[in-house]
């Protein structure tokens, strides 16, 4: 939680330079859209510290916490981000398009558009009769696309090794839950396929490891598919550049001091989990971990402009 | 193993195309585990169009998989399962339903390699009916050739015969790309729609590979270039058979595959007769016919006359068979036309 944070705010950082004193989004280091997971780093760490290797992950277009949760390469995820030639896909995808096949990570850019990739992961496992669950990270605006029914309903027909999260950070853009959809929890629509749906308040990572544990040995078991619906919030803006001005007033700061970081540190502190010294030391492994990875990143090469025209077919 | 001279076969059996593609799927599916089938009626039905006949009982349910009508559904997750290594071949029941799906096919099946830096691969195979001329309306008609042709990152093949369907759908399964496999209905080769002739032709047993991204010339011939693509081929041909007999020798080129497009096969052709004539029964603009046409501008060809497409026209397939017929290419427009070019 404490690396993904840390990558968030110091991506935040450079996505800045150069876009001011006006704002536009295609210049500087990082151009583009940026959309980064403040606030929502316990979904990720719940439920991938379950997971191996060979399983299969999808993310959203808010993909960071889950990837580096996952185990992805950091320095070649942050050099793909940055554009470079030494990125995951040599520059070709971006924060958006993030592949790292030796953990079996992927995301793409579309809502709900991970929820196939992850259960024919899932099916190819099955087939093969190999080890290994799929999960699909969607975000609560994502179970009103036409794709997480549909794929639900054959993930549970063929009671497939896979997991759908929603990450519910209460917006979509800018439409609040309450104003897109019909059902104040997305976890009660688990019953029009049959399969479990359990739900997770308060952004607890705690309570995120113990419900996903539990839905996992249940895919691993081949007793299929499990939704789980987490309670997050999104502590930064749908993409940078973002003035938040549909919010509430006062409800950011409320975010702010649920900030589940500062909340989980406190009570690995009081559980005696970890001490400050434990704790601090974290934070500056992680702290060196990231100093190398985004000088690493910034420092490496930009790719051929002609390299934009291979890899089409392979 | 590569096209096999259609001469050399011990025993001589003509085939559907629907017959061809079945053998093709199964010879596939004995020689790598990693194939299976995923589609609408494509178990116990054996495909609504026949290109899965016998595949259930040979293989089992686990192989050949009958799915919800949820094409976005299994569409996105063969691109999961190819992303693994598997070869999966789903079936979009007509691909005029491409408007449910499309999401799957061009942003990730196309966009798989791509993205990920040529580190992740997408092997699947997605077949689909095309074509109309039997009254079934413009949600069940169209061919979208240029469609689908147009996205990157997919390659396109269109068989005209079963000769080719068979070693076109062996190359596509075992491609490392995603394929669009585009069989036209009135090739198929279905008891319940009559199917042109020419389309039912020998078929060597043997498993075998017809290149994709190679035309065939179809007929040779002198004083004009035709190019089609499935059924349009067999018009061209009838056309040309027709004006033989006044002395026109019209040279056929099968396209056979869209992406990866034979252009020098074209090129060479026009070269030689110096008149050029698409038939396509895809809609008109910004399609096949124009790809082709431009193929030849650009390369400056200095021709007899000057280059014609006959396409269907840029409306939506009507129902009444007067209509319909009215509107799509035939080998008697197509023989009018060329008489003309070849009098300019």
């Amino acid at each position: 939680m404490v690396l993904s944070r840390g990558y968030e705010e110091r991506l935040a950082a450079a996505y800045m330079e150069g876009k001011t004193p006006l704002f536009n989004m295609a210049n500087g280091p990082l151009p583009g859209e940026m959309h980064l997971s403040n606030g929502q780093e316990p979904c990720a760490v719940g439920v991938c510290a379950h997971l191996r290797a060979e399983d299969t992950v999808t993310a959203t277009h808010r993909p960071h916490h889950v990837a580096i949760a996952k185990g992805v390469d950091l320095r070649a995820m942050t050099a793909e981000i940055f554009g470079k030639q030494a990125g995951l896909s040599g520059g070709r995808g971006g924060h958006m398009h993030i592949f790292d096949p030796r953990v079996n990570f992927a995301c793409s850019g579309i809502i709900a558009q991970g929820m196939g990739p992850a259960a024919g992961a899932a099916l190819a496992r099955k087939l093969r009769g190999e080890p290994g669950v799929a999960v699909a990270f969607i975000g609560e605006g994502a179970a009103n696309q036409g794709a997480f029914h549909e794929v639900m309903n054959i993930a549970a027909l063929w009671k497939l090794p896979f997991l759908c999260i929603i990450e519910d950070n209460g917006y979509g853009v800018s439409v609040m839950k309450k104003d897109s959809t019909a059902v104040a929890r997305n976890d009660v629509r688990a019953a029009a396929y049959g399969v479990p749906g359990v739900y997770v308040p308060g952004n607890d990572p705690y309570a995120i490891y113990a419900a996903a544990g539990e839905a996992i040995e249940r895919a691993r078991a081949g007793d299929g598919p499990t939704l789980i619906e987490i309670e997050t919030w999104r502590l930064a803006g749908h993409f940078m550049g973002d003035v938040e001005g549909y919010r509430p007033a006062g409800e950011k700061d409320a975010l702010f001091a649920r900030d589940p970081i500062p909340a989980m540190r406190q009570r690995m502190i009081a559980e005696k989990t970890a001490t400050a010294d434990d704790v601090a030391a974290l934070e500056a492994e992680a702290k060196a971990t990231l100093d190398a990875v985004f000088d690493y990143a910034r420092s490496a090469a930009e790719p051929r402009p002609e390299e934009a025209l291979e890899k089409v077919f392979v | 193993m590569v096209e096999p001279a259609r001469r050399d076969n011990r025993r001589k059996r003509k085939l559907t195309i629907a017959k061809a593609i079945s053998e093709a799927i199964a010879q596939e599916m004995e020689r790598d585990s990693g194939v299976f089938v995923m589609g609408e009626d494509i178990a116990k039905l054996g495909g609504v169009f026949g290109n899965t006949q016998g595949l259930l009982d040979k293989f089992g349910p686990e192989r050949v998989r009958d799915t919800p009508i949820s094409e976005t559904g299994f569409i996105s997750m063969a691109v999961g399962a190819a992303a693994l290594g598997l070869r999966p071949l789903v079936e979009l029941m007509f691909v005029d339903f491409f408007g449910v799906c499309m999401d799957a096919i061009y942003n990730l099946a196309a966009k798989q390699a791509y993205f990920s830096g040529g580190h992740v691969k997408c092997p699947m195979v997605l077949m689909t009916s095309v074509g109309g001329g039997y009254s079934d309306a413009g949600q069940h008609s169209q061919c979208l050739y240029g469609t689908f042709a147009h996205l990157p990152g997919m390659k396109v093949v269109v068989p005209s015969n079963a000769y080719d369907a068979k070693g076109l759908m062996a190359a596509a399964i075992r491609d490392d790309n995603p394929v669009i496999f585009m069989m036209h209905k009135n090739l198929q080769g279905m008891g319940w729609l009559g199917t042109v002739a020419g389309a039912t032709v020998d078929v060597p047993e043997d498993a075998y590979e017809v290149p994709l991204g190679k035309a065939a010339i179809t007929r040779p011939g002198k004083d004009i270039t035709v190019v089609g693509l499935g059924a349009t081929v067999h018009q061209a041909l009838d056309a040309a058979e027709t004006l033989a007999k006044d002395g026109i020798e019209a040279e056929v080129i099968d396209l056979r595959s869209l992406a990866p497009l034979d252009r020098e096969a074209v090129l060479k052709s026009v070269r030689k007769t110096g008149r050029l004539l698409v038939v396509d029964d895809d809609y008109k603009s910004f399609g096949v016919s124009g790809e082709i046409i431009a193929t030849v501008a650009e390369a400056g060809i200095a021709l007899k006359s000057p280059p014609q497409r006959l396409a269907y026209p840029d409306i939506p397939i009507p129902f009444a068979r007067p209509m319909e017929q009215f509107a799509l290419p035939n080998a008697g427009k197509v023989a009018t036309l060329i008489r003309q070019m070849c009098q300019e």
